[in-house]
């Protein structure tokens, strides 16, 4: 943000804020990050859910929520490194890491959740395939399937069998990896003591719990929009699985949220005037409309009246469609109440600040915007490559 | 026999990358742990500098935040500050109205009527360099840290301006250079402590109303002056182990 | 050892690998001098400009009879530079375009103006009453402002 003089910078300001918050520090891009990689962690745990608890009717969504999770797992550090005011240095994070802070790390545990569970999770489950693929395919699909399997050309029941509890041992790791990665990005807030807003010790699991929610309302999401582009008929039964896990993790989540704003309002601490001043005024918006209203309560009661009384499917695949994306606007927006509200009032708690999204630069709408539409096209490309409906059945062992 | 031993020493390299990559791991997921402690004063009875503020002598002439700005090329805009006065007041009605024009740099105008004001009074910031410092603690690179005499510094030729630290910062004391795109913040004129000047906001302190010293010598005017005085340190509750005291501190200053 | 598992483990081992090579050149030469920063940021942080300079060293040996005209004043605490700015470039250059000398009547009323919120150790004046038609320095003399 540039100003053009002090006046006009001051006018944004109400009360008392210290000279240098007149600045914003993190914008749309740290908002973004850990919606991203909340998508990520929800989107994986559904595909867990399916695989450990062995839930039959999650099936067809199972390959879809790992790419979705890998895809959108690959663009995750995109709006940080972005965001940088040296973007060329990132790598010193992951040279010298810095071991007492709470990013620092992040670059391990991204990569661990990357490159050992996604990643392999995912290769598992193709190996197969993609060596069947790579004999199947002519020229270069067929060098890209080789390269990927590593070379190898096994195909016997035996090294599926492998393949098959290799990949369900990651899986069974994966599960408190990704809580991990989530509850780790919530720390990341959570443990920054000068911000009243963020400074709390269920910021982990309430990050943890809409991360849940955000990625289960992707891939219904992306599941109906797949369905829909491919002319396939939607699998109901599926559909009305992940709306109930979506009704339960989202009831959890708002439970959970709720707990710390009644903590908040009852304990009352030193900052709890002007974080009311807060949510009251600049937040009214986004926290009690846009994440309350649209992302938790309308889906929340839509839901739970669909677990009594079920309407007919057209109408049921109608508000599905309507309810995942209310889901996913308002986790958006509660990202947005988190990074973006935690600044709107100062350290003083004196006073407030303003902030304007841009239309256009790195930190604008548009600029943050290309961090939505890399993903799916990134998911484009890897579901021509490797389609999950073109996929050997599974084998039975044991 | 050559076979064997190739197999060996690949089992052997695998064997060893794992523990490491595991131990870094395992040492990343405890580390958070240990927290504040890290930046703890050594043992030693070398120099560890505190600063003293005393809000009876400020008159907020601004001197220290202009010097500030000369000395060490702080930008004059955006309106970014190492070192600025706040104009407190208090009415009789208790309700708190703070100020700081361009830090205190174009002047001040009390905002009430005399008749109104209960007290009123100006309180001079700049970085408390704390020994618990939060701004250092969560740097994931290593580009800001406790100097070994106690000064919070800042490697701008490392900082990768991931602005955590501004965020961590409980006093509002750094920001980010525009130019550069790396946090700057208050070094207590560590060019000039080191060549045995005073920092530039002290030198020009009409008053007297700033000074800095070492914290381990009980003879210093440091010390002196936190003996003699009833100091506090802001937002004590946060546990930042700030060294800089200020005199006659009230409760309303944040 | 199923064949996937020892590709995997080759692949691994050649990222990390990698990944250690590049961090042994990747990191600076003074890391971990003293602790977790380059040790070299200390000696830059030290070598920076100074532009404050000693005023007894500088200021008073040239200026010698306004430095004892002030030292005998209520001035006598305030640094030459409080007032005439950072003397660096004067220093190496004396000249009247380097040096900042001020007239304006705000120029004295930033410590001297009327503001309840000012300690008690300066006299203070109302701006707007004290001869308001003069600038300060045409009674007082700034280097000893005292009249009397
Ligand atoms: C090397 C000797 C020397 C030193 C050291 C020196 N000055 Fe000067 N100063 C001069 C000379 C010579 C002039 C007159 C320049 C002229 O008339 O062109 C001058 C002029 C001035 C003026 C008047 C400028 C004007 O516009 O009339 C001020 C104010 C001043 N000096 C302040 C200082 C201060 C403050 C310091 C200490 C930081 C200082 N000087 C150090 C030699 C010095
Ligand atoms: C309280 C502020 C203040 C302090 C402290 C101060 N000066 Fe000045 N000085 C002024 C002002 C204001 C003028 C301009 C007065 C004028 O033009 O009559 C001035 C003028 C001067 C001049 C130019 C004189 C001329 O005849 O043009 C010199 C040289 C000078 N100061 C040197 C010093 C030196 C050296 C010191 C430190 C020992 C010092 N001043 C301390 C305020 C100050
Ligand atoms: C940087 C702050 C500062 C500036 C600028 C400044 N003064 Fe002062 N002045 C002081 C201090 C400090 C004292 C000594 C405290 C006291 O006894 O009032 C003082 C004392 C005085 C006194 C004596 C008051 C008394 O009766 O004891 C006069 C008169 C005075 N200044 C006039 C001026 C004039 C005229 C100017 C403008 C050229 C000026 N001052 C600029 C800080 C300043
Ligand atoms: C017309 C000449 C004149 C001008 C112009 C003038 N003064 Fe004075 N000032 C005096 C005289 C005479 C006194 C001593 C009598 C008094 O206390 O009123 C005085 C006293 C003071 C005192 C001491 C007050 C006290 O309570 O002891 C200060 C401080 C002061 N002047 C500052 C200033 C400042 C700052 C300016 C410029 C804004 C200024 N003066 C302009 C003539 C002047």
């Amino acid at each position: 943000m540039e100003f053009q003089s002090l006046y006009e910078a001051m006018s944004k300001m109400d009360g008392y804020c210290y000279p240098n918050e007149i600045e914003l520090n993190w914008s749309v891009l740290i908002v973004l990050y850990p919606y991203i990689t909340g998508l990520v962690a929800g989107a994986f745990i559904l595909a867990s859910l399916n695989r450990v608890f062995n839930i039959k009717a999650l099936k067809p969504t199972y390959e879809l929520s790992l790419l979705t999770a890998f895809s959108f797992m690959l663009v995750a550090t995109m709006p940080l490194i972005f965001h940088l005011g040296k973007p060329f240095r990132f790598y010193e994070i992951m040279t010298t890491p810095h071991l007492t802070s709470a990013m620092a790390i992040f670059g391990f545990v991204y990569l661990w959740y990357l490159m050992v569970v996604l990643l392999l999770e995912i290769w598992f489950d193709y190996r197969y395939d993609m060596t069947i693929w790579s004999k199947e395919n002519p020229g270069f699909k067929s060098i890209i399937y080789k390269i990927l399997t590593l070379g190898i050309k096994d195909v016997s029941n035996k090294s599926r069998i492998t393949d098959n509890k290799l990949g369900y041992f990651i899986t069974v790791v994966g599960i408190p990896s990704a809580f991990i990665l989530h509850g780790y990005v919530g720390f990341i807030f959570g443990s920054v003591k000068a911000n009243p807003w963020w400074s709390t010790v269920m910021m982990p699991v309430i990050f943890l719990f809409s991360a849940m929610v955000s990625g289960i309302a992707l891939v219904m999401f992306i599941y109906m929009a797949v369905s829909i582009i491919r002319k396939q008929k939607l699998d109901m039964i599926c559909l009305d699985a992940i709306g109930k896990y979506l009704f339960y993790i989202l009831l959890i989540d708002f439970v959970l949220e709720g707990l710390d704003q009644i903590h908040r309002i009852y304990v009352a601490e030193e900052s709890f005037d002007i974080l009311n001043l807060l949510v009251h005024g600049k937040l009214f918006f986004t926290f009690f409309i846009m994440q309350g209203l649209i992302g938790t309560l309308i889906p929340l009661l839509t839901l739970g009246t669909f677990q009594f009384l079920k309407p007919k499917e057209n109408i049921r695949k109608f508000v599905y469609f309507i309810l995942s994306l209310c889901v996913l606007v308002g986790i958006f927006f509660m990202r947005w109440n988190v990074v973006i509200g935690g600044q709107l009032f100062s350290k003083s708690f004196y006073g407030f600040t303003d902030f304007k999204l841009d239309m256009i630069g790195k930190e604008g709408f548009l600029g943050g915007m290309i961090w939505l539409v890399v993903p799916l096209i990134i998911l484009t490309i890897l579901l021509w490559l490797l389609p999950p409906w073109k996929k050997a059945p599974h084998i039975e062992h044991e | 026999m050559v076979k064997e031993n190739k197999d060996f020493s690949r089992r052997e390299f695998f064997k060893k990358t794992g523990v490491i990559a595991g131990g870094v791991l395992f040492a990343s997921l405890l580390s958070p742990l240990k927290a504040a402690q890290s930046t703890e004063k050594s043992k030693s009875d070398d120099t560890w500098y505190g600063i003293g503020l005393d809000i009876e002598k400020c008159i907020g002439c601004a001197s220290c935040a202009r010097a500030c700005k000369a000395e060490n090329d702080v930008p004059k805009e955006p309106f970014f500050f190492r070192s600025w006065v706040e104009q407190y007041t208090i009415t009789n009605s208790g309700e708190v109205k703070v100020q700081s024009p361009n830090g205190g740099i174009d002047g001040y105008k009390q905002p009430v009527p005399e008749s109104e004001i209960f007290k009123t009074f100006f309180v001079p910031k700049m970085c408390n360099h704390c020994s618990k410092s939060p701004c250092t603690q969560v740097c994931p690179v290593g580009a800001t840290f406790v100097s070994p005499d106690g000064v919070v510094l800042v490697d701008p030729n490392y900082c990768v301006g991931c602005r955590y630290c501004v965020q961590a910062c409980p006093y509002g004391c750094r920001y980010i250079k525009p130019d550069l795109g790396t946090v700057d913040k208050c070094t207590l004129c560590y060019h000039r402590l080191k060549k045995g000047m005073d920092p530039a906001c002290m030198m020009v302190c009409p008053t007297g109303a700033r000074l800095y010293g070492n914290l381990r010598d009980p003879k210093s005017e440091m010390v002196k002056f936190i003996k003699n005085h009833t100091v506090g340190a802001l937002k004590p509750n946060l546990n930042t182990g700030s060294k800089l005291y200020y005199n006659a501190l009230s409760q309303e200053v944040h | 050892m199923p064949v996937q598992v020892k590709r995997l483990l080759i692949a691994f081992a050649v990222f990390i690998a990698l990944f250690l090579v590049a961090r042994h050149f990747l990191r600076p030469a003074t890391f971990g001098e003293y602790g977790h920063y380059r040790g070299a940021a200390l000696k830059e942080n030290e070598d920076r400009p100074i532009k404050y300079v000693n005023m007894n060293e500088t200021c008073i040996t040239c200026h010698d009879s306004i430095a004892a005209v002030r030292d005998s004043s209520v001035h006598k605490s305030i640094n030459c530079q409080t007032c005439h700015g950072p003397g660096y470039k004067h220093v190496d250059d004396p000249q009247k375009t380097n040096i900042v000398k001020e007239h304006a009547r705000e120029f004295c009323g930033r410590c001297h103006s009327k503001n309840p919120a000012r300690a008690k150790v300066i006299k203070q004046i109302d701006m707007n009453e004290h001869n308001k038609e003069d600038e300060c320095i045409s009674c007082h003399n700034s280097h000893n402002p005292v009249l009397w």
